[in-house]
């Protein structure tokens, strides 16, 4: 495989002064949260069923961490995975067609919510048992360190998977074979209902890091320049000495766990969560850039304009998508080819 | 044709498919190193090198997931479990990953992948070492399940197994291990999803899969001394199971005993006898019988876990029965 040389900035000060770039950060955050605000609306009419978990006020970090991976390098995430689908680029309407489980769908109407995959866009799948896709990103990177090549995969996980047998399973095989894993927590302060602090032994979680002699950050994760910065220090350390780093991203999730929790209430006050909301990700994106003279209103009021034309036009594209046809019910359980050994010959760069 | 043993018709098998496809690695405890637990991947480490035969900690959960994302991207490994009693840690991975991801992701992700491993009861292991796991795999959907009961069909069988797109569980025997029989020199393969008929006979079929085709074929043997000649059908695989090879059979002699090793519930034999009272009704004598492990934990006292197992003598005395002879 071909080594691409990265086209990105190699620190948050050189992003922080990049307004073309800023601007595709802003997209990418804002289109996440309009399209899943319409996800709350189609939920509500019943166009999307099952469990749905909204991924709102997390924005920055899906796109400072996937803004800066190579099209051959891997992502995997959990159930919460709308908005690393989207802005890993599969598009509005193959992810709305996929929560309206049609045809259309980027898993053809099998997977849903939880489950959005796309092979083009290395996209390894939204996986619904907590801390079972950990184990598989570490495979991925055994794959890549098996190949010579030099891609990473980011593995994301919910604050809560630190305390299951297979994140401490996957992460002292990555430190001990040294695998180029990026494994980014996304600490938005609950599992389900459960704060952290009542889960587990330790807060600062990235320290566990320190069981498996693994390199370890934390970032402020509202913050996209903050996540970008610690994220490029990950992806480098991975590509060129091929080291698995545990990331720490501080963020909150602004709904609740799924459709069926309150916003607040039970396990969180409102007030936690207002204070939180002072720091929404493009709130503070938007004011950097109006800060530095970079966007307008009406450039925003523009931009927000076009998003939610794509959104309505995902909306439609979904609506109007065909069911999947009752053949495909026994379709794709098994597959009926073998290896032939010569597909795919395995080389070192 | 050459005799060896089933332990050297699997590293045949293994040496084989990893000269024949770079992309074929096997990872498990003990694999490399010390050779292999029951010595399957003798010599392989020397041949192959660390990247691609691996010892893993302990820590059956992780390196199954391991094994599941290297598939994902487009490696084939083979997952050893010591044995498949410490692969049930493993199970969310098979269950909930290897099966599942072709079809969640709408055919984007096939998981080429073998897990394998000694299954069921070998001697005075007591409880926790003695279990018998195929109906447990061959229960979900998206996995193919092969317990192969001689040496010829371990050697083929896992050639097919490794070189299949989907994963398969592979189910040897440690009680197998030490077993001989004649492998030719030449290559070849089994197909997954055929029985074999390993012996003829018009008075009765038993039906039965893995170690307990040995244990059908001695009981066969026995019956024949007092005239009475029976079917012998190896299932061989029993995720697909081959229910033409049933058909045919029971549609031939009229009466059906079902062997497992496993205990009575939900068992293999649950389902064989389901195809045949649906396939074969009109065309039987008798009930059928099944023949299985009592009902309890595997106990540890040479008497008990005897009284315990499936046996020649337990096979002999069903077959008697659905004959009306005793």
């Amino acid at each position: 495989m071909a080594k691409k040389k990265a086209d990105q900035p190699k620190s948050a000060a050189d992003a922080a002064s990049n307004p073309d770039l800023n601007r595709d950060l802003l997209h990418s955050m804002l289109l996440q949260r309009r399209f899943e605000e319409r996800c709350a609306e189609a939920y509500a009419l019943g166009k999307i069923g099952g469990f749905c978990h909204l991924y709102i006020g997390q924005e920055a970090v899906s796109t400072g961490t996937l803004s800066l991976l190579r099209p051959d390098d891997y992502v995997i995430t959990t159930y919460r995975d709308h908005g690393q689908a989207l802005a890993r680029g599969i598009t509005p309407r193959s992810v709305m067609a996929e929560l309206f489980g049609r045809i259309d769908g980027c898993a053809r109407g099998k997977g849903g919510s939880m489950h959005m995959f796309d092979k083009s866009l290395n996209f390894l799948g939204g996986h619904g048992i907590v801390g079972a896709h950990v184990p598989l990103a570490t495979g991925v990177g055994f794959a890549i360190k098996y190949r010579g090549g030099d891609q990473v995969i980011i593995c994301y996980m919910g604050e809560s998977v630190v305390n299951t047998g297979a994140f401490h399973e996957a992460l002292n095989m990555a430190g001990l074979w040294k695998l180029p894993v990026v494994y980014v927590i996304e600490n938005n302060r609950y599992g389900m209902g459960t704060a952290l602090e009542r889960a587990s032994a330790i807060h600062d979680i990235f320290e566990r890091g320190a069981s498996y002699n693994m390199p370890r950050a934390v970032c402020d994760g509202q913050d996209v320049f903050a996540v970008r910065q610690a994220t490029q220090e990950a992806i480098d350390r991975a590509r060129t000495d091929s080291l698995p780093t545990l990331l720490e991203v501080r963020t909150y999730r602004f709904m609740g766990h799924s459709m069926s929790d309150a916003v607040s209430g039970t396990y969180r006050p409102k007030s936690e969560l207002d204070e939180y909301m002072k720091r929404d990700p493009i709130a503070l994106l938007r004011a950097h850039m109006h800060e530095n003279n970079e966007i307008s209103d009406e450039d925003i009021q523009k931009m927000d304009e076009e998003i939610k034309a794509v959104c309505q036009d995902a909306w439609d594209f979904a609506d109007k998508s065909p069911e999947p046809p009752l053949e495909a019910l026994f379709e794709d359980v098994l597959v009926d080819t073998t290896s032939d050994a010569t597909a795919e010959p395995v080389a070192a760069d | 044709m050459p005799v060896i043993t089933y332990r050297d018709a699997l590293n045949q098998a293994l040496r084989e498919e990893m000269q024949r496809d770079d992309r074929v690695f096997l990872m498990g405890e003990e694999v490399a190193v010390y050779q292999g637990a029951y010595k399957v991947s003798k010599g392989l480490l020397q041949e192959f090198g660390e990247m691609r035969v691996v010892d893993t900690p302990i820590t059956e959960l992780g390196f199954a997931g391991v094994g599941v994302g290297a598939a994902m991207v487009g490696l084939r490994p083979i997952i050893e479990f010591m044995t498949w009693n410490f692969a049930v840690l493993a199970l969310d991975q098979v269950l909930n990953s290897a099966s599942k991801l072709l079809y969640m992701s709408g055919g984007q992700y096939n998981v080429p992948i073998v897990f394998r491993g000694p299954n069921g009861a070998a001697l005075q292991l007591s409880a926790q070492h003695s279990q018998a796991f195929e109906s447990w795999l061959a229960y979900m959907p998206g996995v193919k399940v092969v317990t192969p009961g001689t040496p010829y069909d371990a050697k083929g069988l896992l050639k097919s197994a490794i070189r299949d797109d989907n994963p398969v569980c592979f189910l040897e025997g440690e009680m197998l291990y030490n077993t001989k029989g004649e492998v030719p020199e030449e290559e070849y393969l089994i197909p997954i999803g055929k029985a074999d008929l390993k012996r003829e006979g018009d008075a009765c079929s038993i039906i039965t899969n893995g170690k307990m085709a040995l244990v059908a074929m001695q009981a066969a043997d026995q019956l024949a001394k007092d005239g009475i000649h029976v079917d012998v059908v190896d299932l061989r695989t029993v995720r697909p199971m081959d229910v033409e090879a049933i058909k045919a059979s029971v549609e031939k002699t009229n009466r059906a005993v079902v062997l497992e090793e496993g205990w009575e519930l939900c068992g293999i034999g649950t389902q064989v006898v389901d195809y045949i009272q649906r396939d074969c009704f009109d065309y039987l004598d008798a009930p059928v019988i099944r023949v299985h492990q009592a009902d309890v934990p595997m106990p540890y006292a040479k008497n008990l876990e005897r009284a315990a197992k499936p046996d020649m003598a337990k096979t002999i005395a069903a077959v008697r029965k659905v004959m009306y002879l005793d």
